[in-house]
């Protein structure tokens, strides 16, 4: 067996923590891709380029913020802790969050285009046909920005396995809770485990290639607004 | 006026402004007409509740949709209207029956007064029903899309140019069946166009708009007769004529109309109809001649008789503009100068006119 | 890296440093790689070096382990400053280096250290306390600061007891991050990232007697590629008098 016990361990816990990222990104980018999609507020320029960050920021900038918010001496640390839930460092919830800011463009950008592109105006016609806001953003926005939020949940999940240098930065290294794929090949290359490194690297090469191939050929043209 | 519709709205915008307060009859079609720029498509977007003005009064028969003055708003989705767009705007996801659905779906049982059968059969689209929108030519699209906004049976209809994106043989296919809407739905209908000859087949009433203000609002066929309006300046301009079908020539296809509080009768070509029936034509101004006898040897079908009102220039040195009346029904005839000062055309003066061709309305 | 850009790099640097530099006219470039812990050190090392022979000391820090890799495919190094023992005896068997040129340049010492004045009173007293949420440790796969760690809590009967509380830097230097910033309590790290001048330069620590663990021998190597720089040489002949031996001291390494 090529694979460790440990390296299906990792395998285990990326998959928790992109499948969670996502749903929590889905659910939490909606509405902000809405409102920049929308918005005529002088604010949509600073908080597109916020949530735009960490698209050029390193990983390890990110990390270092965190580490430094979420330990004892940090707001979020201070806010946890007064909250009784400890701080957020070196656990799966603060990989989470960690995750959901350094994927947040990955899903919200995707969709705000596809809000964007949808434009006001099947918005307006189902108001006027009686839809009330909520009532049209589940039975008009939703079918028809589909093809974005796909793309989103692809990029933000794929995006968040090949995270590295957040985990790295504020996980440290806990079996099962903190050590994702990325990191366990980052130990396997330092302690000159090769052939183990080789098994799991290529195998992120093989998903990524696949995830991509999923969402470039599914890219079909899609019905236009008319 | 019992049931009506009064808009007092004030918007500004950087560049422009809209600032009128009208009161319109709660029946029939009213077009707001005016050249692009003139704010009407933003007037009936303020009275749908899709822009908001910062001073505004909308009110539809006995509900008010806006009142800025005691904060007042109905979210547009509160508001019983129909709404239909330049371009059909219809949800690409849905098949046309679901897009029709989509409004009915949402108006409670007891309210609908409008059944999908009978839209879909009003705008000849029941053999569409199972299509996806993008299967459909403009023409088919646009009347989903009016079918859609029937169905949600509304108290007031809002058309916004519904005929300016499509070509010339579209429109003619389209407007027999906002005629057939005019005649059979008891809904008023503000109606948004720049083309005369569209409001003057549809509207009862007219508002003219300009730069973002109300030049002139009155029924159609004194309204559109007046010479102090640019309306009666265009190459298009005219008068609409209504009236009552009387007698019909078998043999040479001719129906005879006699035109209200008069023996004068005028006849067109047309199918037959029923003796009693109303009906529209449009009389443009360059059609009319003017003689000071009856010209009874000529090919001219209609000679009438008729008073001079008085006079404008045209927008062309060598015409002239001239307004006649017949027991009430104004019309307008565009001569040139020329033939004026020959014929010594004076106001009060009695003279014989000739309808070179009459275009049937409805 | 191709081989022109191999051979640009050190060439433009010489050339820039010819144009910086007039102290001396047989000046030479050394490009050395060295272990994170020992960057302090190195720093003060390489002007004392650079200003007694002329050369040009070029330091790259990082891990031990990603040097080994980068060496071994090619990467420019003429000298190796590894942070244990075992990478350069495994470069001296592959025949990456000058045969004979290997020796243990440090002994780090390893410190269990806390942030907080008071926390740590030079006794393993508050590992045995165990009242702690986090222990901070470098990886002991890679790193042997953290193999020492582990040696010491096995030592002291405490494996399975702190097992949950654990945390890997994957470096000695991420370690000493985590305890720097509070978000872990204490951790395992080197003397020479706390110690200055005879004395800590901030928290509280325990200095771990040398019994505990294995001694952490830094060996350093001249490389292949440094075989006929003279600046290689140099260096490491540097490193083995007794300037350097004060500096390596005074960071808290033994000799």
């Amino acid at each position: 067996m090529p694979l460790s016990s440990a390296d299906f361990a990792a395998i285990w816990l990326t998959f928790k923590l992109a499948s969670l990222t996502t749903v929590i990104l889905l659910v939490i980018g909606t509405p902000i891709a809405l409102w920049l999609a929308h918005t005529r507020s002088r604010l949509r320029g600073p908080i597109g380029a916020i949530v735009a960050l960490p698209l050029v920021l390193p990983p390890t900038v990110i990390g270092f913020y965190l580490l430094l918010a979420m330990g004892p001496h940090g707001y979020v640390g201070q806010l946890t802790q007064a909250m009784g839930l400890g701080t957020l460092t070196f656990s799966f919830a603060g990989l989470v969050i960690g995750s959901v800011i350094y994927s947040m463009p990955f899903v919200v950008q995707p969709l705000q285009n596809a809000f964007t592109a949808i434009g006001p105006r099947p918005l307006e016609v189902a108001a006027t046909l009686r839809a009330n806001p909520w009532d049209c953003f589940f039975t008009v926005v939703l079918p028809l920005a589909r093809p974005g939020f796909i793309t989103a949940a692809i990029l933000g999940f794929a995006h968040t396995v090949g995270e590295f240098g957040v985990v790295l930065m504020i996980g440290g290294n806990i079996p099962e809770k903190t050590r994702v794929v990325s990191v366990q090949i980052y130990d396997h290359v330092e302690a000159l485990e090769y052939a183990q490194a080789h098994w799991l690297a290529g195998a992120m090469v093989v998903f990524s290639f696949l995830v991509l191939l999923a969402l470039y050929s599914s890219r079909k043209s899609q019905s236009t607004w008319s | 006026m019992s049931a009506q519709i009064n808009v007092r709205l004030q918007l500004s915008y950087s560049g422009f402004s809209l600032d009128l307060d009208v009161q319109l009859p709660g029946k029939g079609v009213t077009a707001l007409f005016g050249h692009s720029g003139s704010g009407k498509t933003t007037c009936l977007r303020c009275i749908a509740g899709l822009e908001r003005a910062n001073q505004a009064f909308v009110q539809i028969n006995d509900e008010v949709w806006q009142d800025s003055q005691s904060n007042l708003f109905v979210p547009v989705h509160k508001r019983s209207l129909g709404y239909i767009f330049q371009e059909a705007s219809l949800f690409p996801h849905l098949s046309v029956r679901a897009n029709l659905e989509f409004g009915l779906r949402r108006i409670l049982r007891e309210q609908r007064r409008v059944e999908l059968a009978h839209a879909a059969d009003l705008l000849g689209i029941t053999h569409l029903l199972e299509r996806a929108p993008n299967h459909l030519s403009g023409g088919e699209r646009q009347r989903v899309g009016i079918a859609r906004a029937l169905l949600t049976s509304p108290k007031l209809l809002l058309m916004d140019e519904p005929l300016a994106a499509l070509d010339s043989q579209r429109k003619a296919e389209i407007l027999p069946y906002l005629e057939r809407l005019h005649a059979e739905l008891d809904i008023p209908v503000l109606y948004v166009s720049h083309s005369q000859d569209e409001v003057a087949r549809l509207a009862d009433h007219i508002v003219l708009l300009s730069e973002g203000k109300v030049l002139a609002s009155g029924p159609i066929g004194e309204t559109l007769a007046r010479l102090d309006l640019p309306l009666s300046q265009g190459d298009d301009a005219g008068v609409v004529i209504q009236g009552e079908v009387c007698d019909y020539d078998a043999r040479y296809h001719l129906l005879t109309l006699q035109l209200p509080h008069s023996a004068q009768r005028i006849r067109v070509a047309h199918a037959p109809l029923a003796i009693g029936k109303t009906l529209r034509v449009k009389v443009q101004a360059r059609d009319i001649s003017l003689s000071l006898n009856r010209n009874e040897h000529s090919s001219i079908l209609n000679s009438l008789q008729a008073t001079v009102i008085g006079e404008t220039a045209a927008d062309n040195q060598a015409h002239v503009l001239v307004r006649l009346d017949i027991a009430g029904t104004a019309l307008l005839a565009r001569i040139t100068r020329y033939s004026r000062d020959q014929l010594d055309l004076q106001p009060g003066q009695t003279i014989w006119l000739q309808i070179k061709s009459v275009a049937v309305l409805a | 890296m191709n081989l022109r850009a191999r051979h640009f790099a050190p060439s433009a640097l010489a050339a820039l440093v010819g144009c910086f530099a007039f102290t001396a006219a047989q000046a030479d470039d050394v490009q050395v790689a060295v272990a994170a812990n020992f960057t302090a050190p190195i720093q003060a090392i390489a002007s004392d070096f650079e200003k007694d022979t002329g050369h040009k000391l070029i330091a790259a820090y990082g891990a031990t382990g990603q040097f080994y890799t980068q060496i071994k495919n090619g990467a420019p190094f003429e000298v190796f400053l590894a942070a244990d023992d075992t990478t350069p005896e495994k470069l001296e068997k592959e025949g990456d280096i000058v045969p004979g040129s290997r020796f243990t340049y440090a002994i780090g010492t390893l410190a269990l250290w806390s942030a907080n004045d008071g926390y740590i009173n030079d006794t393993d007293k508050v590992l045995k306390e165990n009242q702690f949420k986090h222990l901070s440790i470098a990886n002991p796969k890679a790193a042997p600061y953290g193999l020492a760690a582990t040696q010491v809590l096995a030592k002291l009967g405490l494996t399975d007891k702190v097992k949950d509380k654990i945390v890997e830097g994957q470096n000695i230097t991420q370690a000493y991050q985590f305890v720097s910033t509070g978000n872990a309590e204490l951790g395992f790290v080197a003397l020479s990232q706390i110690y200055k001048d005879g004395k800590l330069t901030s928290g509280s620590a325990w200095i771990v007697p040398e019994a505990m663990h294995d001694p952490i021998k830094q060996d350093a190597v001249i490389l292949k590629k440094g075989e006929n720089n003279p600046a290689a040489k140099a260096l490491v002949e540097y490193l083995k008098g007794p300037k350097a031996a004060a500096i390596i001291k005074s960071y808290g390494y033994q000799l």
